[in-house]
């Protein structure tokens, strides 16, 4: 199956007063219709620059798109015109946001933002609009939903926020939803609730949804392929079950350690990756992990690993064969 | 004791309506919160006792009494026949103040709006597009900032007087210098209008629902005018009556260099003026005509004050 968006060798710079930020270093990924792609990572490690420049939403200046290619249905985004780059937006890709409260516009009425992707791309009226919203709104579970229409984001609790951002990104049937950790925010009960209902979305609008988080827990429920990423590299990528399984990096080895479990006893310490990840404006020479990691050989610190792509199922970047500890 | 048990049923009637009434509509919200301002309240009544001065006055009397001149009485004194006194050629002052307080109005507010139409136009396309045009449009308003405004007005005046003929709105005949003044106010007052504006779009295209805004496809011209700006309406609105009081003092000062109003009409400001020579020894003429810039200056402040308040939605819940 062709993939709806695909990011080919994405590379991402941002030019600051310290110096070149290197943001994304040649990532790819591809989501598919009706699939759910989770991008998992520690903070800072590009998950949010490489789908805001599928976006083209990156702040240009500071921020760069040096190379690679951004396919959208077979397009290539990065030759749009701004004009162009306008009408994709929201009517073909559409983004849920971390923070349900501050993603509103306090000034203006929930219905008036919900409604305006729709009137700007389909070009109906205020009152079809209207009505439009109050069905998504329905849509996305928020009750009485013709009187909420009119309310402004401070009559919204956190979850139902997150329902209307929902009912927003989905007013023109995007074929791509991308969803920018959109539980962080929320509290548990209510995570389960948003996951809920775009997984069921998904499915009824055969949308590709790209899901960025840094919960695992969260990505072993919603996706079916995962992408790991690390100082703007991709680590490692493969279908779920396999990452879960037999996680192949060592870095995605540690992510899985270090989350809690059910089955351990109370005493045991919470597992943790030592140190922090690297400075983007510095990386190191070799495999920007290797500092932390605890299979490092001297080539990983000498020669960054390219990721093997040379079976599709499971794609790993490492000098490291970490089942035996030995060089590949 | 059933009289009690009466009263707490009809208490518990009371709250249950009160719960079952529908929720209240954004202005309603406002203009409970604007009623509980006494001091808006207050600025409110300054201003319709202002505005009916200047229009129920003219019913009785005409321009044409406002402008007449009798030297027999120069420099009377209020008096029942003349409640405000005469001044130096011995004009109504009653009367001059009520045809006066309509010019130092309309300057005020037309001023005002020319001056916040350039300043939230350069303000926020400054902030908003950033970069070079930034840098440009902010030179500029450095560059008008640093020419005393002062001069700015009297070179401006001079340039533009006598270019604009008379002309007659709501049967009355305005001299084009006042449409020369509203100009040369509203062009020398805009820049800190300017530079609040664009320092709170700085701050508010950094928010996520801008980015939001533009993932669902708004084009820059609907984010700045219908995302941005309603968010910065508070501080444009207390700078907008702030830059009317300075606006009717800016015409007195023009007036009093030459190139402002010219009398016999009058205006607030130069009655202000022709009282320069007369401070001490008749104090009715400068009395008058400055108690009701006082009053319109603060009337419009305090109506300024509780709009603020009323209209933040971001303080909405707080208070209720």
């Amino acid at each position: 199956m062709d993939p709806v968006l695909e990011l080919i060798n994405l590379v991402v710079h941002f030019h600051t007063q310290d110096g070149i930020v290197y943001a994304v270093n040649g990532v790819s990924y591809a989501a598919e219709a009706g699939k759910t792609l989770g991008i998992v990572g520690e903070s800072g490690c590009g998950k949010s620059v490489s789908v805001l420049s599928a976006m083209r939403l990156i702040p240009e200046p500071p921020g760069k798109i040096v190379a690679g290619e951004i396919f959208y249905q077979g397009q290539d985004l990065l030759k749009l015109d701004k004009a162009g780059m306008q009408d994709i937006r929201g009517k073909e890709m559409a983004m849920i946001f971390q923070d349900p409260m501050t993603s509103f516009n306090p000034v203006l009425t929930i219905g008036h933002q919900i409604s305006e992707s729709s009137i700007v791309h389909f070009g109906i009226g205020q009152k079809e609009a209207r009505q439009r919203s109050v069905e998504l709104l329905e849509l996305v579970g928020i009750p009485q939903a013709v009187d909420r229409f009119d309310d402004y984001p401070h009559q919204f609790s956190g979850g139902m926020r997150q329902r209307a951002m929902i009912a927003m990104a989905l007013s023109c049937n995007p074929s791509v939803l991308i969803a920018d950790e959109p539980t962080t925010a929320l509290d548990v009960t209510i995570q389960a609730q948003i996951v809920d209902l775009i997984k069921d979305l998904s499915e009824r609008f055969d949308m590709a949804i790209i899901w960025i988080t840094h919960d695992l827990g969260v990505i072993a429920e919603i996706a079916d392929r995962v992408v790991v990423m690390y100082a703007g590299y991709v680590v490692e990528e493969a279908d779920v079950f396999d990452l879960f399984e037999n996680p192949s990096h060592p870095y995605t080895l540690a992510l899985l350690k270090s989350l809690p479990r059910v089955d351990t006893y109370s005493s045991e310490k919470l597992a943790t990756i030592p140190g922090s990840p690297p400075d983007c404006l510095s990386l190191p020479p070799g495999c920007p992990f290797a500092p932390r990691c605890v299979y490092a050989v001297d080539q990983c610190r000498h020669e960054n690993p390219p990721l093997d792509q040379s079976s599709f199922e499971h794609q790993i970047a490492c000098w490291v064969d970490i089942t035996t500890g030995r060089e590949r | 004791m059933s009289s009690t048990t009466t009263d707490s049923t009809d208490v518990t009637w009371k709250s249950l309506e009160i719960a079952e009434r529908p929720p209240l509509t954004p202005t309603q919200v406002a203009w409970r919160r604007f009623r509980r301002h006494k001091m808006a309240i207050a600025g409110i009544f300054m201003l319709v006792a202002i505005i009916l001065y200047v229009t129920v006055g003219t019913f009785f009397f005409t321009e044409a009494e406002a402008n007449y001149t009798d030297l027999s009485i120069k420099l009377s004194p209020p008096s029942l026949e003349h409640p405000f006194g005469t001044d130096m050629v011995g004009r109504d002052l009653f009367a001059r103040t009520i045809y006066g307080g309509q010019i130092s109005i309309i300057i005020g507010l037309f001023a005002v709006f020319v001056s916040i139409i350039l300043g939230v136009l350069i303000g926020a396309v400054s902030g908003y597009y950033g970069g070079a045009t930034d840098s440009v449009l902010m030179r500029f308003t450095e560059a008008m900032f640093n020419i005393p405004s002062l001069f700015l007005l009297i070179i401006l005046g001079k340039v533009l007087s006598g270019k604009i003929a008379n002309f007659n709105l709501l049967g009355r005949s305005f001299s084009g210098s006042v449409v020369v003044i509203i100009a040369v106010i509203g062009i020398t007052s805009w820049m800190y209008l300017a530079r609040i504006v664009r320092a709170n779009v700085l701050s508010l295209k950094e928010q996520e629902f801008i980015t939001a805004a533009r993932c669902t496809g708004t084009s820059n011209f609907s984010i700045i005018f219908s995302h941005i700006l309603p968010n910065t309406t508070a501080p444009i609105i207390v700078s907008a009556t702030l830059l009317v009081a300075a606006a009717i003092l800016a015409e007195a000062y023009v007036s009093f260099l030459g190139v402002g109003v010219q009398p016999p009409t009058p205006t607030w400001g130069n009655m202000l003026d022709q009282a320069y020579h007369h401070l001490e020894r008749e104090p009715w003429m400068w009395f008058f005509p400055g108690v009701l810039i006082l009053m319109t200056v603060l009337g419009i402040n305090f109506v300024g004050d509780g709009l603020r308040d009323a209209l933040d939605p971001r303080a909405l819940s707080e208070s209720e």
